[in-house]
């Protein structure tokens, strides 16, 4: 009993925190202390948040290393702004709509997530993980491809493959507008995501993520990640479990990526390549695996810091690397660690 | 004819990602690590063969023995320094690790070199008519694939033969028993990476010979490839890293040629995941049974 009612309690803290961090955020934005640089990385950093602890359902809850985790980020943004777009006369509330278009994301990159399953659920370890890379710069590439625009009969969607066709070739009625052009992306969206809805989007996940840990699937989940053999021999549905948090990762994922795309006027697919796969996983290492407060803190950290190494201009990013680099040295060498078991048991023997 | 020059063209390109494979694979029979900084080791190689031609002015072949050089003592300080310490971390940490080096690599050169791209002067230019003209095949071509198949074959006289080869594969099959029987460890690892880098900058040379620019991120791309070509031919086999190479880089071509550019690498990706789902272990791996 003592033990459940203190891991209830970490969730708690884990809520009050990030309700806390909103709350002196949004006084900060009321006071007109922020300036305007740090405003614009608000949303991006509640859509990072919201990556990070997803991408931890994977990697840190189910184990198995995912690198494209961004691809259904970018599958999210995309319909999220397709969504919101389209609707933009049917639903005036710019609220409304971007929930809409959050739930939107999430339901594509759920349905996706699904469908990638299957094929990479079955591998395992490094295959695993370079599967997940080819999926994500398969869906950079497809929607590189995609042209999309709305008008009265609505929605026109053309796929490009040779790279001939361009936005005219959608024959778009009159007052019809392009959302997607290609590879330049989703151009002229309008920018309704908020501060508040990144927030909302913030507790949602953590609720879904922290309860289903805490629920016997994520028992069952985690069963699979500390011996799979063992799990499967007690009855224990391998492929059911791994896709319950495979496919809530990507649906979650999905969700904060239309949170980010709403965030921008202008997105390319090109955003959401490796690179942006590798820097979520950063976050979710760096905070510790299966630990969802961690990822949080992490993601605000690390996504703030190469911003406030800003006066150190190009040496920001090499001051990153060093920093990464000296954190994982620190955390993981078996030196350091020994060295921190010398200081342990040195203080232990003075309170004795 | 059409058909031969792309054929060519493939293979010379997969005979790059093959050079770079077989480095990738090397190290992860080894370390067990996915050294994702080898991609940049290649960049690395790409600028020293740079600089020692256009400000040194020496000729080609010096300026590929020149960024060998440096990349060999790059790719030894990298393991002593980042990878060794962590050698029974967990292995996502040596993957972050990884991640950290080849972000320090890249910035590295950015701020040396710029982040625009130069263009680099091939090593080797001029191309070969034939059929009256009606097939040109560019020098540098024929020389990736020479150095491609030379090197294919050195490794597996090296592994296969010497003494230090064989240390190498009792390291990657059992490092505590090959410790056991006096092998040093650390020493074969370091040995390892400084194959593997050195291989990483000839095959930086040969690859902006053929694709004549330079920039901070041109090893990225080409590393992920001949990563995929690795795990294609199965990770931890030298004839497999080859062949995988050799046919990803057909396959790109093939496809950049008659399906769609745009989605070139998306059909090489697409080609991996159904070969990994046919043969999970990769082309020419070898499948381990689990133990419980």
């Amino acid at each position: 009993m003592k033990t459940k009612k203190k891991i209830a309690w970490g969730d708690y803290i884990t809520y009050i925190g990030v309700t806390a961090a909103f709350i002196a955020v949004t006084a900060l934005k009321n006071g007109g202390a922020l300036n305007r640089s740090q405003l614009g990385l608000l949303v991006p950093i509640c859509a990072y948040i919201t990556m990070a602890i997803s991408l931890n359902l994977t990697v840190g809850v189910l184990g198995e290393l995912s690198l494209g985790h961004a691809g259904f980020m970018s599958i999210g943004a995309f319909s999220g702004i397709i969504a919101a777009m389209s609707l933009s006369e049917l639903i005036p509330s710019a609220g409304v709509r971007m929930a809409i278009a959050m739930v939107t994301g999430a339901v594509f990159a759920g349905i996706f997530g699904f469908l990638i399953g299957i094929p990479v659920l079955r591998l395992r370890g490094d295959y695993l993980a370079i599967v997940t890379l080819a999926f994500g710069e398969i869906i950079k590439e497809l929607i590189n491809c995609l042209i999309v625009g709305y008008d009265s009969a609505g929605l026109h969607i053309l796929i490009n493959f040779d790279g001939s066709k361009t936005a005219s070739d959608l024959e778009l009625l009159e007052g019809g507008k392009a959302i997607i052009k290609g590879a330049q992306g989703a151009v002229g969206t309008k920018t309704i995501a908020s501060f508040t809805a990144g927030y909302i989007l913030i507790m949602i996940a953590l609720f879904i993520i922290l309860n289903l840990i805490r629920s016997r699937a994520g028992r069952a989940i985690m069963a699979i990640r500390d011996n799979r053999i063992a799990a499967e021999s007690v009855g224990i549905e391998i492929t059911k479990y791994k896709m319950m948090a495979f496919v809530t990762s990507a649906a979650i994922a999905g969700a904060a990526g239309a949170l980010y795309g709403l965030n921008y006027s202008s997105l390319t697919a090109a955003k959401f390549d490796f690179n942006t796969s590798i820097l979520v996983l950063v976050f979710v290492v760096l905070g510790g695996l299966g630990n969802i407060w961690g990822s949080v803190v992490a993601a605000t950290v690390l996504y703030i810091l190469p911003e406030a190494l800003r006066s150190f201009a190009d040496y920001r990013m090499l001051m990153f690397a060093i920093v990464l680099i000296l954190v994982m040295l620190a955390t993981n060498s078996s030196r350091t660690k020994a060295l921190f078991e010398k200081l342990k048991s040195a203080k232990k023997e003075e309170e004795q | 004819m059409e058909f031969l020059s792309y054929l060519i063209s493939g293979i010379s390109l997969g005979s790059v990602y093959a050079i770079i494979a077989l480095g990738y694979t090397m190290v992860y029979g080894i370390a067990k690590m996915l050294n994702f900084a080898h991609g940049d080791v290649i960049m690395v190689g790409g600028y020293m063969s740079f600089v020692a031609m256009s400000a040194l002015h020496l000729p080609g072949w010096v300026s590929v023995l020149a960024g060998m050089a440096v990349c060999t003592v790059l790719g030894i300080v990298i393991e002593a320094l980042a990878y060794r310490p962590l050698r029974s971390a967990p292995s996502l940490a040596v993957l972050i690790t990884a991640i950290g080096v080849s972000y320090l690599l890249q910035n590295s050169a950015q701020l040396i070199w710029g982040a625009n791209p130069i263009s680099y002067p091939p090593v080797v230019s001029g191309t070969l008519h034939l059929f009256g003209g009606q097939l040109s095949i560019s020098y540098v071509s024929l020389v990736t694939v020479a150095a491609c198949i030379l090197i294919m074959l050195a490794l597996t006289a090296f592994t296969s033969k010497t003494k230090m080869g064989k240390a190498m594969r009792a390291c990657s099959e059992d490092k505590g028993a090959a410790q056991l029987m006096g092998i040093n460890v650390n020493r074969t690892i370091s040995l390892t990476f400084a194959i593997g880098s050195a291989l990483a900058a000839v095959a930086g040379v040969l690859l902006c010979s053929s694709y004549p620019t330079l920039m901070p991120t041109t090893g990225s791309m080409p590393g992920i490839k001949a990563f995929t070509a690795a795990v294609f031919g199965g990770i931890g086999s030298i004839p497999g890293a080859f062949l995988g190479g050799l046919l990803l880089g057909i396959i790109e071509s093939m496809a950049k040629a008659y399906l769609s550019t745009q989605l070139s690498n998306s059909i090489v990706f697409a080609v991996l995941i159904i070969v990994l789902l046919v043969r999970p272990a990769g082309l020419m791996g070898k499948y381990v049974p689990e133990k419980v």
